[in-house]
């Protein structure tokens, strides 16, 4: 937008006192004055060249208030977290998040020391057991009643909804794919093979929570995951055929499905019951 | 023109001075809002609100937090129709635009203890969807308008109850709502306090529409223009202080004029069951 300035006479009038200034014109260049820094300084220098009564009395009127100035104390410099930070995560995830970076790599850790069996045998891989469960916690932290003190507000707030959820759910996947990624590749699993099933519940919680509440979303998550996965592949001794290279077109499609659910039911996050 | 986008908060926008397109802020007709399940919280309520500080009174469990919440869109109507600021609120949608425009204090106001009073206020503030050159300025604004600016810069923890609350409004506020939704803001407050708070709301409904909740029936008589009294989800009365006042005679219960008032009109509803 151009802005038309005020001009060199109007400028050097009202620096006289608005002499031979309509009231009208008057009430325009203060208006202007008020938003303009470029018209502010060309009537500095008006005044200052022009008008000596005026600058002396703004001098006297400075060095009353100069020694006012310096006393004041300084506003409290407090270390302030960053303000983009919040707008990614709230400060009830981190925990979450950190529990689920040290809950991989404890398991890397494990399973290293174990002496389990290397690359490209049939040993049961931790990352893979841990990678789809781990997003779900902090997703669940993100968004749960219980855990999330300010969840009414958040719901009300124009922000509210789909970008809100993608935000941070981005940010739980920040903090939790580098840790994954450093175990997958210490272990030698292939990236797709546990970044699928990590996605593809991350949205299947988001997708089921906009139904029945994201904390009761992740806990049968969890559960089915920790019934159907986890206890056979135990129980077994071997990797369970879901996890397997062929499972992979299978958690494609549930990721896709997910995706579209969480999509179609945007409005669900806006409102209270996403937060049970 | 020289409204341009560095001006400042005081400066009038086209936006201010645009004829509103709606009768009243608030309009609802048959309203009937779910909370919980089945339980049905707000049924069949018929209310139009304007500009103003409106009390809404009633006894514990008559549905005022279930009706501030649909006020506020986290609660989507199960029946009847919702016209908030002239847009019609319904199942569908995220409301952004209105929800710009709403200021909402939950009875529950939960908070992130590690926030100062500022940062949370600006996290609000981004959340609310406030330009972002606008915000530092809001901020202090609303923060000075609660009269907690001498501890903007202390942590949300470190605050007492009725700070909490104050802050509560602060962010409620920030983002200049048209229309105001305050769940019991008086609880927590000390009577110096309340006596500015409401100085506050009387400011604020010059030209807002603010809805307060309350059971105190002295705040209503002290700061509200307009009595909403309402029992078992319905409306029981709508009037000035001085007609709830008018209401009772000295065979009624209660302190004061507006008490035996109160008692009067919901003996004339159901009023009595669960009452002790």
């Amino acid at each position: 937008m151009s802005v038309e300035h005020a001009s060199a006479r109007t400028i050097e009038a009202y620096a006289r006192g608005a002499t031979g200034l309509s009231d009208d014109e008057v009430w325009a260049v203060e208006a202007h004055l008020e938003v303009c820094p470029v018209c502010r300084d060309r009537l500095t220098a008006a005044v200052g060249a022009g008008v000596p009564a005026v600058a002396s009395l703004v001098d006297a009127v400075w060095s009353g208030l100069e020694p006012q100035v310096a006393a004041a104390p300084a506003p409290p410099r407090r270390r302030r977290r960053p303000a983009w930070l919040s707008r990614w995560a709230t400060p009830a995830m981190v925990p979450w998040l950190a529990m689920a970076a040290a809950v991989t790599l404890a398991a890397l850790l494990l399973d290293l020391l174990g002496g389990s069996p290397g690359p490209g045998s049939s040993g049961i891989s931790p990352v893979l057991l841990l990678a789809p469960v781990l997003p779900v916690l902090g997703v669940a932290a993100s968004w749960a009643r219980g855990l999330d003190p300010a969840y009414e507000l958040t719901a009300s707030v124009p922000r509210a909804g789909l970008q809100l959820v993608l935000r941070r759910t981005v940010a739980v996947l920040a903090a939790v794919l580098p840790a994954l990624l450093v175990g997958g590749w210490a272990t030698g699993v292939m990236v797709a093979q546990w970044l699928l099933p990590c996605l593809a519940f991350t949205t299947a919680t988001l997708a089921l929570g906009g139904v029945v509440g994201v904390t009761r979303a992740a806990v049968s998550l969890v559960a089915v995951w920790a019934a159907v996965i986890v206890a056979p592949t135990l129980a077994d001794g071997r990797t369970a055929a879901a996890l397997r290279t062929d499972g992979l077109p299978v958690w494609g499609l549930i990721l896709a499905l997910g995706l579209g659910v969480v999509i179609a039911r945007r409005g669900a996050y806006s409102v209270l019951g996403a937060h049970r | 023109m020289t409204i341009g986008k560095d001006h400042h908060m005081s400066t009038v926008s086209a936006a201010d001075i645009a004829p509103t397109a709606y009768a009243w802020e608030i309009r609802a007709d048959g309203l009937r809002v779910r909370a919980g399940r089945t339980r049905m919280a707000v049924d069949g309520l018929d209310l139009s609100l304007g500009t103003g500080v409106h009390g809404l009174l009633g006894p514990n469990g008559a549905g005022k937090t279930t009706l501030i919440r649909a006020l506020a869109t986290v609660l989507r109507p199960a029946g009847g129709t919702l016209e908030l600021l002239g847009e019609s609120v319904d199942g569908r949608g995220e409301h952004r635009a209105l929800r710009r425009r709403i200021g909402y204090l939950p009875q529950e106001f939960g908070y992130y203890k590690r926030f100062t009073v500022r940062e949370f206020v600006e996290y609000m503030a981004w959340l609310k969807e406030v330009p972002k050159a606008d915000i530092p300025a809001a901020v202090q604004r609303a923060v000075e308008r609660v009269g907690l600016a001498d501890r903007a810069d202390e942590r949300m923890k470190a605050l007492s109850g009725g700070m909490v609350r104050r802050a509560g409004i602060a962010q409620a506020i920030v983002n200049d709502p048209a229309l105001l939704l305050l769940d019991e803001p008086t609880a927590g407050l000390d009577p110096a306090q309340r006596v500015r708070f409401r100085q506050l709301l009387q400011e604020l409904g010059t030209d807002t529409c603010v809805v307060v909740s309350t059971h105190l029936v002295e705040d209503v008589a002290a700061a509200c223009t307009d009595v909403v009294l309402f029992a078992e989800g319905r409306l029981v009365f709508q009037g000035t202080p001085d007609e709830l006042a008018a209401a009772g005679g000295p065979e009624h219960v209660g302190d004061s004029p507006l008490e035996r008032g109160y008692a009067a009109l919901l003996q004339g509803s159901a009023g009595e069951r669960g009452a002790w």
